[in-house]
């Protein structure tokens, strides 16, 4: 297990003073400074060696993106962007970030700006935070108050700060979509290229990350690249947050290293299964956007990002939602496939009319009112669905599916089978949606 | 996507303009962005037009925003409909929003439904006295807290559907329940104490803040 003196978020639980003389006591803004006169080259460098993927589910080397940044302006400025639109469903941690631990955000939103030629960066909070937002704006006060960030400050790299906010759309969490939103339109994806690194927020070269991923630059940088890459596995470094929900006797949030098998992040951490370790029916290890694991592979599952991908799901936001036996799995995917059809942005077709149309497939089936045939059928729509549109969510939303149907197909038939038997049963027109 | 339409002529207010107050936030909102990039503001400032509307975002109110950042009428328009949380139509003073997504569905947010069902009426419905109104929304991101409800702008989390009737008997009395939380349980950290960050020397000698400011009921937005 990480050794408390490990563990970058030191008040995750808001037990200490979220302020910036408790944040100081705790070791942030310690030697600020000197991070920055060793120059851009090193950070990016030292970000680099560290082997920090980003925390927001993607899992792309932060010091890489950071070095997509033009290296000299062309006259129009740069921009770093946070994403704190956390809407991922299972996901819960930056949330704590913002509202217990904002001065390693605040910090760190320096270090990296400071690392990209950026003098101004915006946090964008999701609509529904209001309280993190509050406290995250009081830091930002706090800061620019000691002269700690702003014009002419301690650090002698002008830096201005804003904290901006969303109003529910879980799309804004894509980040060409935050930045239509920061732009004051509707939150629908860009094409990619061109990438934010080029064109951005207002046409600048901008860098969008994650509120995980930038605060936890500041303690890597002072710690040193090493410290950080000699936890967890090769390619999969550093410590993460867990965020555990669903059926577990003790549901919470914890900082680990990567890398931890999942019985011990539960049995330690989350009380174990509710029910016994038996009683484990499956689990989504990473956010509602990756395919579900059966428990026959979750005995010594590995949590990081390459051993679930090897599994066909995924990392993703380190969020696990564990389900017991008592879980009706049908239905609890049809939520899932409620929640992007609620979500999708409309932009494009697939994923616009092919997130209702999963839903309502899945939904039937639930009930088992629907034929053997449409499994199929329900899983090559979701292979039209992913790949084709312009972001990520068509993708998300299909991937749940896939995993059930790859690892429950038993479970659909059964309720079909049973259904059908049933005296009264209604025939079903094939997806007469 | 959802189809969202504004409330129909007879609920819409003829006229809107922000209050001194408002009006001294929205300076400094539109400052925060470069110049001619003032339509950045406009979430902040429909926001801030909702709360003084009385929770709802009238068409006047986007119009006068629109106005405000210089943003053609239709833009604003389509702002106000893609964001969910611009509420189109009036609701209840005490605005309940339940988290529905399968973390808390998994840990009952069903049953939460029924009682709001019970207490306030079905999803949309304002109740006679303008008290209550509650719908069922996506994931609120307070997952190992499920399941929970957002009431204006606290949370409240961890719950039963007996606590849940409490808090909502409370607000109908007048009473400020406490967010946060509902069992014997320090925000995020597991039931029964955090299994981590116990070492005392990780606070660097300073003494642990004796209150939790984020756990104290907070005061209403004066404007």
């Amino acid at each position: 297990m990480l050794a408390d003196r490990d563990r970058i978020f030191k008040n995750l639980y808001g037990i200490r003073d979220w302020g910036l003389e408790g944040a100081r006591a705790r070791g942030a803004w310690d030697g600020t400074k000197a991070i920055l006169d060793k120059g851009r080259d090193w950070i990016i460098n030292e970000m680099k060696a560290s082997g920090l993927r980003g925390r927001g589910g993607a899992g792309f080397p932060t010091g890489l993106k950071w070095s997509f940044m033009p290296k000299q302006t062309d006259g129009r400025p740069h921009y770093l962007v946070v994403n704190a639109d956390e809407s991922e469903p299972g996901t819960c941690k930056d949330r704590e970030i913002l509202r217990h631990d904002p001065h390693l955000l605040v910090e760190g939103c320096l270090i990296a700006s400071f690392a990209m030629g950026a003098h101004a960066a915006y946090i964008y909070v999701r609509g529904e935070f209001i309280r993190e937002r509050e406290r995250l704006q009081a830091a930002v006060d706090q800061a620019y108050e000691a002269k700690l960030i702003g014009p002419n400050n301690v650090h002698g790299f002008d830096f201005d700060l804003y904290v901006s906010h969303g109003a529910g759309a879980y799309i804004c969490g894509e980040e060409t979509a935050l930045l239509e939103s920061l732009e004051g339109k509707k939150g629908m994806p860009r094409l990619k290229p061109p990438f934010p690194a080029n064109v951005g927020l207002y046409g600048c070269p901008t860098t969008v990350n994650n509120v995980e991923s930038i605060a936890v630059a500041p303690d890597i940088l002072r710690r040193g690249a090493a410290w950080f890459s000699s936890i967890g596995r090769p390619n999969n470094t550093g410590t993460k947050l867990f965020c555990i929900s669903g059926h577990v006797n003790r549901p919470c949030n914890v900082e680990e290293e990567m890398g931890i098998t999942f019985r011990e992040l539960v049995e330690r951490h989350a009380g174990g299964i509710r029910g016994g370790w038996d009683n484990l029916l499956a689990i989504i290890p990473g956010g509602s956007s990756v395919p579900l694991l059966p428990a026959s592979q979750c005995d010594n599952l590995i949590m990081d990002f390459d051993a679930l991908r090897d599994l066909k799901s995924g990392l993703g936001t380190a969020a696990v939602i564990v389900m017991d036996k008592s879980t009706d799995l049908v239905r609890a995917i049809a939520r899932i496939s409620y929640f992007y059809k609620h979500e999708s942005c409309g932009q494009c077709t697939p994923c616009r009319e092919g997130t209702g149309w999963m839903w309502r497939v899945l939904t039937r089936m639930a009930d088992g009112r629907a034929s053997r045939r449409e499994i199929d059928l329900l899983l090559e729509v979701t292979t039209q669905v992913e790949g084709h549109t312009i972001c990520a969510l068509g993708d998300a939303a299909a991937w749940p599916i896939q995993g059930l149907i790859r690892h429950f197909r038993h479970e659909i038939e059964r309720r079909i089978d049973a259904y059908a038997a049933r005296p009264d049963a209604a025939p079903v027109s094939i997806a007469a949606e | 996507m959802s189809v969202r339409r504004l409330a129909p002529a007879e609920l819409q207010p003829k006229a809107f303009a922000f209050t001194a107050g408002n009006l001294a936030f929205a300076e400094k909102e539109l400052k925060k962005y470069p110049e001619g990039r003032q339509a950045s503001a406009v979430i902040s400032l429909m926001w801030r037009a909702q709360a003084q509307a009385g929770g709802w975002l009238p068409e006047a109110a986007i119009r006068y925003v629109a106005d405000l950042v210089g943003l053609p009428r239709i833009r604003a328009l389509e702002i106000a409909t893609f964001y969910t949380m611009f509420n189109l139509a009036p609701v209840g003073r005490h605005y309940v929003q339940v988290c529905g997504t399968t973390p808390c569905m998994l840990r009952g947010a069903e049953d939460l439904k029924e009682v709001c069902r019970n207490k306030i009426g079905e999803q949309g419905h304002v109740t006679a006295d303008g008290k209550f109104s509650w719908i069922e929304v996506e994931c609120l991101g307070a997952c190992v807290n499920a399941p929970m409800l957002q009431i204006n702008e606290d949370n409240y989390e961890d719950l039963t559907p007996q606590i849940l009737a409490r808090i909502l008997d409370d607000l109908a009395a007048g009473k400020t329940p406490a967010p946060g939380p509902q069992i014997d349980r320090q925000f995020s950290a597991p039931l029964g104490g955090p299994t981590t960050l116990t070492d005392p020397s990780l606070a660097g000698g300073a003494a642990p803040v004796s209150g939790l400011p984020a756990a104290a009921p907070t005061q209403p937005r004066a404007d």
